[in-house]
């Protein structure tokens, strides 16, 4: 009991999250099968760990390595090709196949994570944005006129493999690695690179590496995230995955907050439940989004609503309040 | 023989010698100093020798090893650290997680041991934190360790960086211009610290300086530069003292 005590005091954050994890899990579950959520609702709960993964792993990049990457969609379309032809074409049981599955396309979009992370090498800010963004509209295209992914068509025939409960895993799984890699030497190496490239380089870190790993990382969840999304609708066209759908996720990562992790997860689940919350103001979905992305911006930069936020959490934790001072 | 030897090392940009023909010999564990006007080019001599610029004539060895035409990243793993004139800290993060950065190449855990919290995670993690709150302690940070660096007062800023490069446990430290703007007694203090870091890290340093009083105080070598070349060379008091240099910097 003890030892037990003394577990639970060293490893407080990861014994927390934990315990929150599988709670939510356990009320979540709880509410589909009661049908207090509805089908509507229900429905909902696959798309918000998809765009959890997606927001996430933008973060990466975004937020803590600094540059900005408009191709997400992109990575995102491969694995979600990679994974749901692998499915279509592999016949083995669901419970090993679909895992394979979403490794698989994970690791093809990593391999596209090596392919874009290396001019991201010598191109920072606005060059690295528009090499993103022309790799992102350059898949979709080659996807539309290819044969064997169905072209304009989409493509048709996937199981609808995808439920809550393999979703909440990859989403878990998601924020666990990007989490604890930021929390480790190589996160700080990745931090340190958008501080100060220079000093960065002056310390011996390897800028290099530490680039492309960020790249491929994010990568890889956004192709896992893709392979998820696939199956949950069944069908994928090329069209879903256009210039759009990366600024979408940008927006979810810039208003959780740019380096926010918890910042991501909850905006992440509020931009997937609000379009249909607010159905009947369907047509003013993206005047919505770019008021709360100027609201956003205007109150992380404004001194005066910087000085409440600080007053605030100074009150709800008054120790660290008193470092500070 | 000599920790550091830089041998006519130059370098042009264009037309323009921005440093020629520099030569230098630094023993271990001396106090070097690089003073001289402003453009004459000190900071490029620090530039070439951090791997920024590639030099384009000459050599320089630390240890005996040929380091030119190597990468900053390269340079700084074996064994040269330095300071910007310009304070370059990682402003965004927290006092301890600078000096953390500069420990990085001095753990071994891999991405995989911090993705899945091997007990190799903890363990470095353990060891790195001790070791970045000693370093912190000497530069009497401590108590500033969880804030953002750039919440710092300037002084301080100035000995993060110190710290920061310490950490990366270079054989040379080059500090550029480690007392710009701050006041006497915060030139003071820094000069006690300066001393201190040669003698309890046993360190070589050569420093860029435009303060004297700093420079007489501690420097046991001199080179002073002018129009990227070499004018004087020697111990500190007698160079100062040369009629060349005085007439260097205040002019006829």
């Amino acid at each position: 009991m003890e030892k037990f005590k003394s577990f639970l005091i060293r490893k407080k954050k990861p014994v927390i999250f934990s315990v929150l994890g599988i709670a939510v899990f356990i009320i979540c579950n709880a509410l589909i099968s009661s049908g207090t959520l509805g089908r509507q609702g229900a429905g909902l709960l696959v798309p918000i760990c998809i765009n959890i993964m997606l927001a996430v792993s933008l973060n990466l990049i975004v937020g803590f390595l600094g540059e900005l990457s408009l191709g997400h969609a992109g990575f995102m379309s491969v694995g979600a090709y990679a994974g749901c032809l692998f499915t279509i074409h592999f016949d083995l049981p669901v419970y090993i196949e679909f895992p394979l599955a979403l490794i698989i396309g994970g690791l093809v979009a990593a391999i596209f994570g090596v392919i874009i992370g290396l001019p991201a090498l010598r191109l920072n800010g606005d060059y690295l944005a528009i090499v993103t963004l022309a790799f992102g509209e350059i898949i979709r295209s080659i996807i539309n006129s290819l044969e064997f992914t169905g072209g304009a068509g989409g493509l048709k025939g996937i199981n609808k493999f995808s439920n809550f409960s393999v979703a909440y895993i990859a989403a878990m799984l998601t924020i666990i690695v990007i989490v604890n890699l930021v929390h480790s030497r190589h996160g700080r190496a990745i931090t340190a690179i958008r501080d100060n490239i220079i000093s960065a380089e002056a310390m011996g870190i390897n800028v290099v590496f530490y680039k492309l790993i960020s790249f491929v990382m994010a990568a890889f969840f956004a192709g896992a995230a893709g392979v998820l999304y696939g199956h949950h609708l069944a069908i994928l066209k090329p069209g879903t995955f256009d210039f759009n759908k990366s600024i979408e996720i940008l927006v979810i990562v810039v208003l959780g907050g740019m380096g926010n992790i918890t910042g991501s997860i909850i905006a992440a689940i509020i931009i997937t439940i609000l379009p249909e919350v607010l159905r009947d103001l369907s047509d003013y979905r993206m005047l919505i989004y770019s008021i709360a992305l100027i609201v956003m911006m205007l109150s992380s930069s404004s001194p005066k609503l910087a000085e409440l936020r600080s007053k605030i959490k100074g009150r709800l934790r008054p120790s660290t309040g008193k470092e500070v001072a | 023989m000599s920790l550091l030897q830089v041998k006519n090392l130059g370098i042009n940009f264009g037309g323009l010698k921005a440093v020629d023909d520099f030569s230098v010999n630094i023993e271990k564990g001396t106090l070097y100093g690089l003073i001289g006007p402003n453009g004459a080019g000190k900071t490029t001599v620090f530039n070439l020798l951090t791997g920024v610029y590639k030099p384009s004539t000459g050599t320089f060895r630390l240890d005996g090893e040929l380091l030119n035409g190597k990468k900053p990243m390269e340079i700084n793993r074996m064994g040269i650290a330095r300071t910007f004139q310009n304070i370059r800290l990682f402003s965004n993060m927290s006092v301890i997680d600078n000096v953390k950065v500069g420990l990085h190449n001095h753990q071994t855990y891999s991405v995989f041991d911090g993705v899945f919290r091997t007990p190799k995670y903890y363990r470095e993690e353990k060891s790195m934190n001790d070791e970045a709150v000693e370093l912190l302690k000497v530069f009497d940070l401590e108590n500033e360790k969880n804030n953002l660096a750039f919440n710092l007062p300037y002084g301080k800023q100035r000995k993060l960086e110190i710290a920061r490069a310490l950490a990366t446990k270079p054989k040379l430290l080059l500090l550029d211009e480690p007392a710009a703007g701050m006041n006497p007694n915060e030139t003071e203090e820094l000069m006690s610290t300066i001393r201190f870091v040669r003698d309890n890290f046993d360190m070589t340093i050569l420093l860029i300086e435009h303060d004297m009083r700093l420079v007489g105080g501690i420097c046991e070598e001199v080179t002073v530069l002018n129009f990227g070349t070499e004018l004087a060379k020697g111990k500190t008091s007698e160079v100062l003292n040369d009629p060349r240099v005085i007439t260097a910097y205040l002019g006829e």
